[in-house]
């Protein structure tokens, strides 16, 4: 595949690794957080820590769409499928995030609800307009990238006078959740970020530029590939050793400094700040998700069916919020891997393969049981 | 082939009454399966086929299938149901003998396509030397079926002596793919997503018994034969690990992926190794005889591009794991529910 395995290529791994293990200093230890669940599968993936010296450590952050939504949200989404009866869009892995009573929107699909795994959202416009008498309620998550997508269709929405279509709204905001975990006094101790991709073609990488100045934190935004990454690594070392904290872009070809101009413009012409949203691990943040404006509120599913965001605390055991702000890592939960797994997920951290405790699961809990 | 005229092969459909057991059933039976499906024991028309009596231990397998889309690229359910069952059968070294098909019909389903259907697996069941000798049809109602769905049961023999097992794994095995993975889960997923490549996915449909018969005639040790079907490669893999109680250590970059199927899996965010396969095998052989064995595979038309992907080691907890081509490592972990996509 041209353009994908040129950044998958074994050699010039090897060469990044041995870079890494020249120049990474043995008395110092590297904290590294990647931001982005698309880091943290690719890491596992592709087995990125067998090429790492141990004083380099790469801590999993909450950028993994599906992880940082609490459970109360995916309640919101059941009770309009089996309450108000609407057709439920929503993409891929947010099917099998537990809600309440041990739910989850595959499980409510089975039991009736009109539940439908959709690719895109205009996928679920066509619902809409093949569905006229029923009403179809898009469940829109993700971070930045998703976005400009459910921008799109909202204005389609209203150019085409679609009136049983409506979204409900939960994108949230990757550098709050930056803030959120640089600013907990006694949390984890990192030395730099590895940036996000996709998110960061969307926002560029100027947002960021505030945590290499107040925080003095290093940031390479990097690429999902696996070379991306270690070359992200290897550029967060030198600025580590050089004792400088700046934002440095690995990912040159797809992300600027702006970023995508017309994309912020048209989040920003549909969207405005939430005063307040909850995380699922971050808690309760403020001016860190979206809500649409008054001027599209026709389809804010939340408003169209008056059904109010309840907050539910996670399960006792779950140790998602900890592993989500890097202060713990999975094995240290004590229900992983035994009562909590990808089969039965009890937390959101083990539903995506871009979720901590399901990576390490399903690709590295060898790891621990070696004889 | 004379179908009977009270048949409409352009506009009919299946209705209640063809699964009633009147005369409409009655017409589509002889007019449609019977005259496609031909031969003596089905020709005998009764209740059940008497088969003369083989020599060897019998095997037999049976399988449904619910595909849809109904036609893809390479196949269609109708050649799937034929090879999909022969593929169990050979898996345990047998020779498939005899078939038996089953039909859910759903009220309202196109005679035509039923006709193309019925026509691929008689063709299927022509090529592969193994006909059907009974079948059953049934209709349900419209909403309660999904087109056609086949239910097929094949009977084999196995000689004395030959016990493929999933169970007989051993530490230093060799573990053999007869070609590249994913190309039926991704030609079906493909039209059903509506996606287009340059170079079109086909589906691997096949039915394997000739290259089981060409491997057991190497004189290879082999231990076990399996054909990674849904779940893929990593499923299959994974169910023998546990029941031969073994490990295993793949080597990625040896395991055989068509670009266009790499692509596709690329861009829906899948795994080829947990995509569905219904031409392949997987091989497990004592380690001195993988040589000779990927050579004789290698020359069936159906293995060229088989492999060699990995081996079998001592493990208690039955992990499959593999060498990434980074040169990091990775475990090869069971399916978890359905493979969905990931978001970002």
């Amino acid at each position: 595949m041209k353009y994908v395995d040129e950044f998958r290529d074994g050699e010039l791994a090897k060469n990044i690794a041995a870079h890494i293990a020249r120049e990474a200093e043995p008395q110092k230890i590297y904290r590294l957080m990647e931001f982005c669940g698309g880091h943290t599968h690719a890491i596992s993936r592709y087995g990125l820590a067998d090429l790492l010296p141990a004083n380099v450590r790469l801590i999993h952050g909450p950028g993994c769409p599906v992880c940082v939504l609490p459970v109360g949200r995916v309640d919101q989404a059941i009770r309009l499928a089996t309450e108000q009866g609407v057709i439920l869009c929503t993409y891929a892995d947010t099917m099998r995030v537990p809600a309440s009573d041990k739910l989850t929107l595959m499980r409510a699909k089975a039991a009736g609800a009109d539940v439908r795994m959709i690719y895109s959202t205009q996928d679920a416009l066509k619902i809409a307009r093949d569905n006229p008498a029923r009403e179809v309620v898009f469940l829109a998550i993700g971070f930045e990238t998703t976005t400009p997508p459910t921008a799109v269709a909202v204005k389609q929405v209203q150019t085409e006078s679609i009136n049983n279509f409506s979204i409900l709204c939960n994108h949230v905001l990757t550098p709050a959740a930056m803030h959120a975990i640089l600013a907990v006094a006694g949390g984890v101790a990192l030395d730099g970020f590895i940036g996000p991709a996709h998110v960061s073609t969307v926002i560029g990488s100027e947002p960021y530029e505030v945590f290499a100045r107040d925080y003095a934190k290093s940031v390479v935004i990097a690429g999902f590939e696996p070379l991306d990454v270690l070359q992200a690594i290897l550029m967060l070392i030198r600025q580590i050793n050089q004792g400088r904290a700046a934002v440095e872009n690995e990912f040159t070809r797809a992300v600027s400094r702006s970023g995508n101009l017309k994309a912020q413009a048209l989040v920003s012409e549909v969207f405005e700040l939430r005063e307040f949203f909850e995380w699922r691990g971050l808690g309760t943040l403020p001016l860190s998700a979206l809500k649409l404006r008054a001027e599209f509120a026709a389809f804010d599913a939340e408003l169209k069916f008056n059904c109010e965001y309840v907050a539910v605390p996670d399960h006792k055991a779950c140790e998602c919020a900890a592993i989500l702000r890097g202060e713990k890592i999975p094995q240290q939960c004590k229900i992983f891997g035994t009562v909590c797994t990808p089969e039965n997920p009890v937390g959101s951290c083990m539903v995506s393969s871009e979720g901590a405790c399901a990576a390490h699961y399903s690709f590295g809990r060898f790891r621990e049981t070696k004889a | 082939m004379s179908y009977s005229r009270s048949l409409d092969f352009k506009q009919g459909r299946i209705e209640m009454s063809h699964g009633s057991g009147g005369r409409a059933m009655a017409h589509l039976i002889s007019g449609l399966f019977a005259s496609a499906f031909d031969n003596p024991y089905l020709a005998q028309g009764n209740d059940g086929a008497v088969l003369p009596q083989p020599s060897g231990r019998l095997v037999m397998s049976t399988d449904s299938h619910v595909v849809s889309p109904l036609f893809f690229a390479g196949g269609d359910i109708g050649c799937l149901s034929v090879h999909g069952t022969i593929n169990d059968v050979a898996m345990m070294g047998a020779v498939p003998l005899y078939l038996s098909a089953a039909f859910i019909l759903e009220e309202g389903f196109l005679l035509s396509d039923l006709k193309r259907i019925v026509e691929s697996m008689a063709k299927a069941a022509h090529e592969t030397g193994v006909p059907i000798v009974t079948g059953d049809t049934k209709v349900v109602e419209q909403g309660k079926g999904d087109g056609v769905f086949i239910t097929t049961t094949a009977v084999g023999v196995v000689a004395d002596g030959l016990d493929l097992s999933g169970d007989n794994a051993k530490s230093g095995d060799k573990i053999l793919l007869s070609g590249t993975i994913g190309d039926h889960g991704m030609a079906v997923m493909s039209q059903r997503e509506n996606l287009s490549f340059d170079a079109p996915i086909v589906s691997d449909t096949a039915a394997l018994h000739t290259l089981v018969q060409d491997m057991l005639a190497s004189g290879a040790t082999l231990r076990v034969l399996r054909d990674p079907t849904r779940g893929g490669l990593a499923t299959t893999l994974n169910e023998i690990a546990q029941q031969s109680k073994v490990g295993m250590f793949l080597n990625e970059a040896a395991i055989p992926v068509n670009s266009t199927v790499a692509a596709a899996c690329e861009f829906l965010g899948l795994d080829p190794l947990y995509v569905a396969n219904e031409g392949k095998l997987i091989a497990i052989c004592a380690p001195g005889d993988a040589d000779h064995l990927l050579a004789v595979m290698r020359s069936h038309p159906l293995a060229a591009q088989a492999a060699i992907i990995g081996e079998v080691i001592e493990d208690a907890h039955g992990f499959v794991q593999m060498t990434t081509r980074l040169g990091g490592r990775r475990m090869v972990d069971w399916l978890a529910g359905e493979q969905l996509p990931r978001i970002c």
